[in-house]
């Protein structure tokens, strides 16, 4: 019996690790295949390029990934970063300060996001029908509020360098947001009593709450903490294209989902981390980087990304059966 | 009656790291009853596993009528004579009792394509009555008591005309009386050439029915017996390989002051004008039977679920959980009865189930202090002597013994007032259940009130210094230790003047 557990621990170790790795393995036999077929896949500038690319799938990500793991799924993320992005443009235009503005529009996402999670853990919808909702009613009220129209930030030069200004001339600062709010998702999912109860209230709600957690707090929080970041890479988008757009970001959620499981993590629940966001979100960042250099279009991008998508599923799937 | 319908021949199954099955040979005979006992782990649910094709043996060979055999599968095994009745049913809660009789083997009509829903009623409605059962076919599964659903499952296996049905702890959620039943039941397959596997952890209730037994322990086939020349006492010593000295480590405390009390509590229909009082130091056994209402009543106390009315003071402060959370506050704890669905989290480890709930005790300003919590959960590991090789082990990986040890080291060294122990040996083998009871008795000489419900008599009987009987919600009796015997119990528990 005893044996039994050690074997089982062992397989469990290498379980999680390989998780890890393959994901890893995944993502660097397909640099080594583009920096063959591309000689420019390699460059700094092309990596840059990437990396940028990644940070607003990869932001969003950590947000899901909290979603995700209390087992439940976030479908307003598209709509909130829209929503984010014509209310900052709007307040900046109204002449708030910027910082105000951001800080408002962060607040907003708060907002949303504990709707969400009211709506899930007290009037008990499934997360999945009350984010459908609450993605078509904030897509709706962005289009409202604009008359569908976008808003452009012209009396603000700086509110662009947001998104578009570099570290040292060669970084894009999303990129030093995405590595910063990575390091802060992971601290905040490993090492505070919150982030550990999202684990148990994924695995198990019925038993966290009798042991005595506030289940309904935690739930509500996960859902907060999409609200934010999905706000935040709001912000990010509406500073690249220096304007507040109502129709942008359809269809990101589905990119965080999958980034999310990409990187290792169940829909069931309990099981999930920040560095398997990151992963999964640069494996999709550099499969579409790498078929742009190919010249495959757009469509066969998307395409590709699906196919992805359920092939790490499966590959999880068998893998995790084994034991 | 002696001819050998089955025989599985030196079953050898490895899995990584573990020999599950080493050489075990099992026979059974035309409609006899043979049970398979042995602790957790000992290889009897993985031997009948590869006899329904779940998995394939190594090495080793299955005679089944004479012939060799080799399921491929569940199905297939069913479609060849042998059926396995789950702990967990295989049943549609959503469908109903008839389509769950006939499901995936619907009579058909039309060419075959259609679904004969007349015959299909009219068939398990006969097949219910000749069963000597009273359900509706009508009924979705989800509607029926535990103990129906359980006759429906044997139902089903009939259906497929088997020649075998295996039994896995068919009567760990059946009262009495539903026990009775299922035993005649038993019988009249038996009398009819059906052979019956029997897996039990509930030794007492063997006799009843069983005609031969096989102890199994650590993946071997320790010896096979006929029932008539073999004792309780030897077949535990047979299980745990050594000789059981006392089942019960009884300690005589005196009770101190009443640490928790609670007056006509009442929720709807299930629990009705309930008083009982704990005492620190004291085990206040809760007896009764499936339906009582005990698991309600400490789910009540606990806040887990509201109540209409009643008031409950603990340590003469009024007091009214709202949640789970605000009991603990109070210094309340309760150990579900199903630690699986309840208690832990089975996929998360050993570190992160003993320390749920308990987290901010270890932490500031919410960051946990990873050193703090490694320190505390190695010793309770140790304290409570929990097998597992490191705390980062799958808790789904460990026996149930040490879950429900991991489970009870949540509530252990934090200072409680009151813990309330719901079914604590429920489904682990005789060694845990000894361990889990020295646990009990140490929270009680701490000087904590403790309530234990429990199923099993003689835990009832062996462990409290009190007992409060309950019978469809209601307290029917209160006994002293002196008073307790299992007729006295029983009496009260079926509510007979």
């Amino acid at each position: 019996m005893y044996k039994k557990e050690i074997s089982s621990y062992i397989l469990k170790l290498n379980k999680d690790l390989m998780e890890k790795v393959t994901v890893a393995i995944a993502l660097l036999i397909m640099m080594t295949f583009f920096s063959i077929v591309s000689p420019y896949f390699l460059k700094i500038n092309n990596l840059m390029t990437i990396a940028l690319q990644t940070s607003i799938t990869a932001i969003t990500a950590y947000g899901m990934m909290f979603v995700i793991i209390s087992a439940g799924v976030d479908l307003s993320i598209g709509s909130t970063i829209a929503f984010s992005g014509i209310m900052v443009t709007i307040m900046i235009n109204h002449n708030l300060p910027t910082w105000l503005s951001i800080i408002i529009c962060i607040a907003l996402g708060t907002i949303v996001g504990v709707l969400n999670g009211f709506l899930i853990s007290r009037m008990k919808l499934p997360p999945f029908i009350a984010t459908l909702g609450s993605q078509m009613v904030l897509r709706g009220l962005a289009l409202v509020i604009t008359d569908a129209r976008p808003v452009y930030v012209d009396n603000v030069p700086t509110f662009k360098l947001i998104a578009q200004a570099r570290l040292f001339n060669v970084i894009p600062l999303p990129v030093i947001y995405m590595t910063i709010l990575g390091f802060l998702s992971a601290f905040l999912l490993r090492k505070t009593v919150i982030g550990r109860n999202v684990f148990a209230v994924g695995s198990n709600e019925e038993a966290a709450r009798l042991s005595g957690i506030n289940t309904v707090k935690i739930r509500i929080f996960a859902f907060l903490y999409s609200g934010i970041m999905a706000a935040f890479a709001g912000i990010i988008l509406a500073s690249r294209v220096n304007s507040g757009q109502p129709t942008i970001a359809v269809g990101y959620e589905a990119n965080a989902i999958a980034a999310s499981v990409i990187g290792g993590a169940s829909m069931r629940g309990g099981h999930g981390s920040i560095s398997g966001a990151i992963l999964g979100a640069f494996i999709m960042g550099i499969l579409m980087n790498g078929l742009n250099l190919l010249n495959v279009s757009q469509n066969w991008q998307i395409f590709s990304t699906g196919l992805v998508v359920i092939f790490a599923v499966y590959f999880d799937k068998v893998r995790s059966s084994k034991d | 009656m002696n001819e050998v319908l089955l025989q599985m021949s030196k079953i050898k199954k490895i899995f990584p790291g573990v020999i599950a099955l080493n050489d075990v040979s099992f026979d059974l005979r035309k409609g006899e009853v043979h049970a398979l006992i042995g602790e957790n782990g000992a290889g009897k649910s993985t031997l009948m596993k590869v006899l329904t094709g779940i998995y394939h043996q190594d090495s080793g060979e299955i005679y089944f009528k004479g012939g060799k055999f080799q399921a491929k599968n569940p199905k297939d095994a069913q479609d060849k004579g042998i059926s396995m009745i789950h702990q967990e049913f295989n049943l549609v809660p959503d469908l109903t009792v008839a389509e769950n009789i006939f499901i995936a083997r619907e009579p058909r009509t039309f060419h075959n394509l259609l679904i004969d829903d007349k015959a299909m009623i009219l068939q398990s409605q006969i097949l219910i009555r000749d069963f000597g059962l009273e359900i509706d076919v009508h009924e979705l599964i989800s509607n029926l008591s535990v103990a129906e659903k359980q006759m429906i499952e044997i139902v089903k296996a009939l259906v497929t005309k088997s020649d075998i049905i295996a039994f896995d702890e068919p009567t760990s959620a059946l009262t009495e009386k539903e026990v009775a039943h299922l035993f005649e039941i038993i019988n009249k397959l038996k009398s009819e050439g059906v052979a019956i596997i029997y897996i039990s952890h509930r030794l007492e209730e063997l006799d009843a029915i069983v005609d031969r037994v096989t102890v199994l322990r650590d993946g071997c086939c320790v010896a096979t017996h006929e029932w008539k020349n073999i004792t309780i006492p030897k077949l535990i010593s047979m299980m745990v390989g050594r000789e059981m000295k006392e089942q019960f480590p009884t300690q005589y405390t005196t009770a101190g002051e009443v640490v928790f009390r609670a007056e006509h509590i009442t929720r709807s229909n299930v629990l009705k004008d309930i008083s009982i009082q704990a005492k620190g130091g004291e085990i206040l056994g809760i007896a009764g039977l499936m339906g009582a209402g005990r698991t309600e009543l400490a789910r009540a106390i606990f806040g887990a679920d509201k109540i209409d009315s009643g008031t409950m003071w603990i340590q003469d402060k009024k007091f009214k959980p709202s949640s789970p959370y605000d009991a603990i506050k109070h210094g309340i704890a309760y150990l579900p009865e199903d630690r699986k669905k309840d208690g832990l989290m089975l996929d998360l480890d050993v570190f992160d189930n003993i320390l749920c709930g308990n987290l901010s005790t270890y932490a500031q300003y919410g960051v946990i202090n990873d050193k703090q919590c490694t320190q505390v959960v190695s010793k309770k590991i140790t304290d409570l002597n929990i097998k597992t090789p490191s705390y980062r082990q799958i808790v789904k990986y460990l026996s149930g013994g040490n879950q429900q040890k991991v489970l009870v080291s949540r509530w252990f060294c934090k200072n409680f007032r009151l813990i309330i122990f719901d079914e604590p040996t429920r489904g682990i083998d005789v060694g845990a259940k000894l361990e889990i009871y020295n646990l009990i008795n140490r929270i009680k000489e701490s000087g904590a009130a403790i309530i234990m419900i429990s199923s099993e008599l003689p835990e009832v009987l062996g462990m409290s210094d009190r007992i409060v009987v309950m019978c469809e919600g209601r307290v029917t009796g209160q006994l002293s230790r002196a008073e307790a015997s299992p007729e006295n119990v029983m009496r009260l528990a079926s509510n007979l003047k």
